[in-house]
């Protein structure tokens, strides 16, 4: 998809910013707004992994690990030592550059399981230093007293003003995602993604490009963790886990990977079934993740996002 | 209690390394034997070995069958259960590339070990020894007998397997899928036949380290991830695709975890085989035993 | 087109429906208290007995008239053991619910999660977990002003198996505990108050939640010849270190459990391997073996029965913390009714002498946990089963 429609992304503005009023109205659904806080720190990440993999075509089983970088930087530079939230979420998102780079400079040179397997790895090394160095992130117990965020005095401190914060860092990021898809970047990300070998003998350089995508994709993690650990106030390593990864997963499976509304669409519906439409089922769940990535990969590979197009389809034939 | 030396402590390290290895070996063949016909790296390889011991829980504790009919039948009951993976998660999928075969095999781990949850509840299961549970002594180290049951099962599988491979005709028309599918189809090989059985055959030898582990430390509905993760480290270690790359590749892994834990840090003991996986990933993808040249004509 | 006015019209349609549904669940006059458990999910040992528990408490209350005439009405959302889910529940339960105080939940990390929603909402909270941090701020060294809670800390749990060890002359001991937040927690109160009771630790190990074999650990600690063997998880890994202590010959020096231990049915799954093992345990653990005078004889007596013949199986420790802090609500509520300031005041100032299932208490605004030592008592495995341990 390499143009992106300007009149999609204003009807869907307008419908978040009158969500809250709504939601406030009809007291079925007025703790939505709490859950659409959550749907949209989970949206900056799939923005950046469907750019990762639907457009780069390379594989990450271990992003919890930069949400959960993003999140405990900013836990433990505001809460133990005290400074700027904001730029604490500066710092957070240049150290999780760095180790992108660091780790995703000798695993890009990796194909397909191989790939999967260090981003997995890595994902669960994370994992494990979070748990372990305790003195720093208060070990499995998590570490709470993070402060929240304010701008100017002005205090983000009730389910709707955040929701208006987080959203409008998710928006930012679409545009920006959605001008890197539609410049020379773009074209050069779907040329490697088709084939690799083409792309370098038409002079595009690689490796730089997935690095440079992936470090994009580790970066706005880090930004959804730092926006998660002011709004919670409280981290704990079991959030960013490798089923939080296969639900990353997941969500672009079902929104589509290769469209950047399919991260929007997944993110959200993912959320909505995991915090409020699935609570019958408990814990068993599960189950019917495993169910709907299964039915997803088999039967509907282009994701809900691909759904118009199949539509389309069948009206010309 | 009289002090252990440091000697034997060592030895009792070693042992313990080779018995916990020889699953994670046991892990690796089974991602072999798919990966050689399909290329494909099954994820939910370690949930064969949760199935094998909790199902062998079933036949043996509920149901009551003795030891000697309730083991095959639980391998019997596991192969089906890789037989069916094949035919519902990785059949139908029409256009395979890496990253949906992956999503695939991800997806499908995730439901069997929801379905485990389900039937078996997330308590552990035990099973009783299978030659009772006097230790052994041996330079002052320990060795529980069902030890030797879990290596004497990994040499016997060996064994058997490279019979099978390397003097049956299946085992042959296996091998003929692995390096030229296109080829093996027009001598007449009905290759998707050929991958079925591979998943059977990963499903039954997980189903068999599943059984031989569990008298030694219980079997619970999540086990399956992280004996993946292992088993994959040592396919990869030992070089993706070779047998006694994987066999290497489990018992060096095994070993690395357990004197990591006794002598360097046991908090970080998951991390040991982890960080062997990414090292041989960054520096040496193709293994041990494995060669280069196979590895890049490999499609994926 | 006319697949979107379709999808449209259906959206609405369900959006009435669901309004209509919810409208029709609104109770009037009654009591409400919300709970907040892991019911299921991998704390669910921990959520599932306090539920039970709690509902059977409501049954009974409601069944004998009520509080204060009023029927009590408990909404208990499961938060499967995750923060972001226990936090966005106990939103609803003050937004959508309005609840006039909240239990639960099962577990440390989940409650520290909402500690700071209580404080901002002002609604108090009577958690069912167990770390010192949930009534300790550590900025202020008091506790949080709307949050309590009724499990003993890990620091009893620590001082009654230094008191017992003291008692029998050990001084060198090995510390095993698993890397999760109650195996960190325990081991740190292991290590703090050695010197109190002149411990010296000369091996401290760890394993993983999920590891199926602690030998190399155990092996380790053999190295160092201790007097005794303390381990510090809750789980299946309380059985398989069991069983490797065993298997490795140990068994010569005595082996403690802490009060992760307290259910029968890790006795069974150990499979005689947990006999003359130590583990403290709180009163409702062992209600039959208290002596007649003892304060809470009574009440862990009718609560085993009651459970016993409601739900046909055996108690669980945990499901004790429920029953703590339900009735202290209740007691609140038929001397304050529902005002939540009310509540939390009460709580703080007149809950002296509580006689509950895992001790006595008393809160008051520097102790928001309310118990002392008296709390856990030190018991032994014999034949299968709990018996004082002298």
């Amino acid at each position: 998809m390499l143009r992106i429609a300007k009149l999609p992304i204003a009807i869907f503005a307008l419908f978040i910013i009158v969500f809250p009023w709504i939601a406030r109205h009809i007291p079925a659904i007025d703790h939505y707004t709490d859950i659409m806080v959550f749907a949209g720190i989970y949206c900056l990440i799939t923005i950046g992994l469907s750019l990762l993999m639907g457009y780069a075509g390379q594989i990450s089983i271990g992003h919890a690990a930069f949400f959960g970088i993003g999140a405990y930087i900013s836990a433990i530079l505001t809460a133990t030592y005290g400074l700027n939230p904001w730029a604490c979420m500066l710092v957070a998102m240049f150290i999780t550059a760095l180790i992108a780079l660091l780790v995703g400079t000798p695993s890009l040179k990796l194909k397909g399981h191989y790939l999967a397997m260090a981003t997995l790895a890595f994902g669960i090394i994370i994992f494990i230093i979070f748990n372990e160095e305790a003195e720093w992130t208060g070990g499995p117990d998590g570490m709470s007293g993070i402060p929240g965020l304010s701008l100017f005095g002005f205090e983000f401190d009730t389910v709707e003003k955040y929701f208006y914060l987080v959203w409008c860092f998710v928006f930012a990021a679409f545009i920006f995602t959605a001008n890197i898809i539609q410049s020379g970047t773009g074209r050069a990300l779907r040329a490697i993604h088709t084939s690799e070998l083409a792309a370098s003998a038409m002079g595009v350089d690689v490796s730089r490009f997935k690095i440079l995508i992936f470090g994009y994709s580790a970066v706005l993690a880090s930004v959804a963790g730092s926006l998660y650990a002011h709004y919670i106030n409280f981290v704990n390593p079991s959030t960013f886990d490798l089923f939080f990864s296969i639900k990353l997963l997941i969500m672009i499976a079902l929104g589509g990977m290769h469209n950047i509304w399919g991260a929007i669409i997944g993110a959200g519906l993912i959320t909505f079934l995991s915090y409020e439409w699935l609570h019958f089922f408990e814990e068993f769940e599960v189950i019917v993740y495993g169910a709907i990535l299964l039915l997803v990969t088999i039967f509907l590979p282009q994701g809900l996002a691909g759904v118009p197009g199949i539509v389309k389809g069948w009206f010309r034939s | 209690m009289e002090k252990i030396t440091f000697a034997s402590q060592l030895l009792q390290y070693l042992i313990t390394g080779l018995t916990v290895g020889s699953v994670y070996a046991m892990v690796a063949v089974g991602f072999n034997i798919i990966y050689n016909v399909t290329e494909i790296i099954n994820f939910a390889q370690g949930e064969f070995v949760m199935l094998g011991g909790l199902i062998m829980v079933f036949f043996h504790v509920a149901v009551g069958l003795p030891l000697i009919l309730a083991f095959p039948a639980t391998v019997i009951l596991v192969t089906l259960v890789g037989m069916l993976l094949d035919r519902m998660a990785i059949r139908p999928i029409r256009r395979p590339s890496v990253l949906t075969l992956i999503i695939a095999t991800i997806a499908a781990s995730i439901l069997i070990k929801g379905a485990a949850m389900f039937i078996w509840g997330k308590d552990p299961y035990d099973l009783p020894a299978f030659s009772g549970r006097n230790p052994i002594t041996f330079l002052g180290a320990v060795i529980q007998p069902q030890y030797l049951w879990v290596i004497g099962f990994l040499i016997i599988t060996v064994i058997t397997l490279s019979i099978f491979f390397n003097r049956t005709i299946i085992g042959k028309a296996m091998t003929a899928c692995a390096d030229n599918a296109d080829a093996a189809s027009l001598v007449g090989i009905n290759v998707k036949q050929m991958i079925l059985l591979s998943f059977a055959l990963s499903a039954g030898i997980g189903a068999v380290a599943g059984i031989t582990v569990t008298p030694i430390s219980l079997m619970e509905y999540d086990r399956g991830v992280m004996l993946a993760i292992k088993g994959f480290g040592a396919a990869i270690l030992g070089g993706l695709g070779s047998f006694p790359g994987a066999i290497l590749g489990g018992l060096i892994i095994g070993s690395i975890e357990s004197f990591g834990a006794g002598l360097i840090s046991s908090g970080y003991k998951d991390a040991f085989a982890l960080l062997v996986l990414i090292a041989v990933l960054f520096f040496k993808p193709s293994g041990i035993l494995g060669s280069i040249e196979i590895s890049k004509i490999k499609r994926f | 087109m006319t697949l979107r006015r379709i999808t449209v019209l259906t959206t609405i349609c369900l959006f009435g429906i669901g309004l209509f549904i919810s409208q029709a669940q609104a109770f009037k006059g009654t009591y409400k208290v919300g709970a907040l458990f892991a019911v299921t999910g991998k704390w669910s040992f921990l959520g599932d007995p306090e539920k039970k528990t709690a509902e059977m408490l409501v049954e009974q209350i409601n069944a004998a008239g009520g509080v204060n005439g009023r029927k009590l009405e408990l909404i208990v959302y499961d938060t499967e053991g995750d923060a972001t889910k226990t936090n966005l529940a106990f939103k609803k339960l003050i937004t959508k619910n309005k609840v006039c105080a909240v239990i639960g939940p099962s577990g440390s990390g989940t409650t520290m999660a909402i500690v700071p929603v209580a404080e901002q909402n002002e609604t108090p909270l009577i958690s069912c977990a167990a770390s010192y941090k949930i009534v300790h701020n550590d900025k202020t060294g008091k506790p949080y002003k709307w949050v309590f809670k009724t499990p003993q800390t890990d620091t009893m749990a620590a001082e009654a198996i230094y008191t017992h060890l003291f008692k029998r002359g050990i001084t060198k001991i090995a510390i095993v505990s698993v890397t999760s937040g109650f195996g960190a927690s325990g081991r740190g109160e292991l290590i703090r108050l050695a010197p109190k009771y002149g411990m010296t630790i000369v091996a401290d190990e760890k394993y993983g939640p999920k590891d199926t074999d602690m030998t190399a650990q155990l092996t380790k600690i053999k190295g160092k010849a201790p007097q005794a063997l303390v381990n510090w998880s809750v789980g299946p890994t309380q059985v398989t270190v069991l069983r490797n202590y065993r298997d490795l010959g140990m068994d010569k020096i005595p082996f403690y459990q802490s009060h992760g231990f307290g259910s029968r049915k890790n006795i069974e799954l150990a499979a005689g391997a947990a006999e003359g093992v130590y583990c403290p345990l709180g009163a409702c653990n062992i209600a039959e073996l208290l002596p007649a005078n003892h304060p809470q004889k009574d009440v862990t007596m009718q609560y085993m029965k009651n459970y016993k013949a409601k739900y046909n199986e055996p108690l669980s420790s945990f499901g004790g913390h429920a029953w703590d802090s339900l009735n202290m609500v209740v007691q609140a509520l038929s001397n304050v009714g529902d005002d939540k300031a009310k509540i939390r005041d009460y709580l703080e100032n007149n809950i002296k002498g509580f006689v509950g299932q895992h001790g006595v208490f008393n809160y008051s605004p520097d102790d928001h946990n309310g118990l002392t030592n008296e709390s856990f008592a030190m018991v032994i495995v014999k034949d299968g089963d709990w018996a004082l341990a002298d």
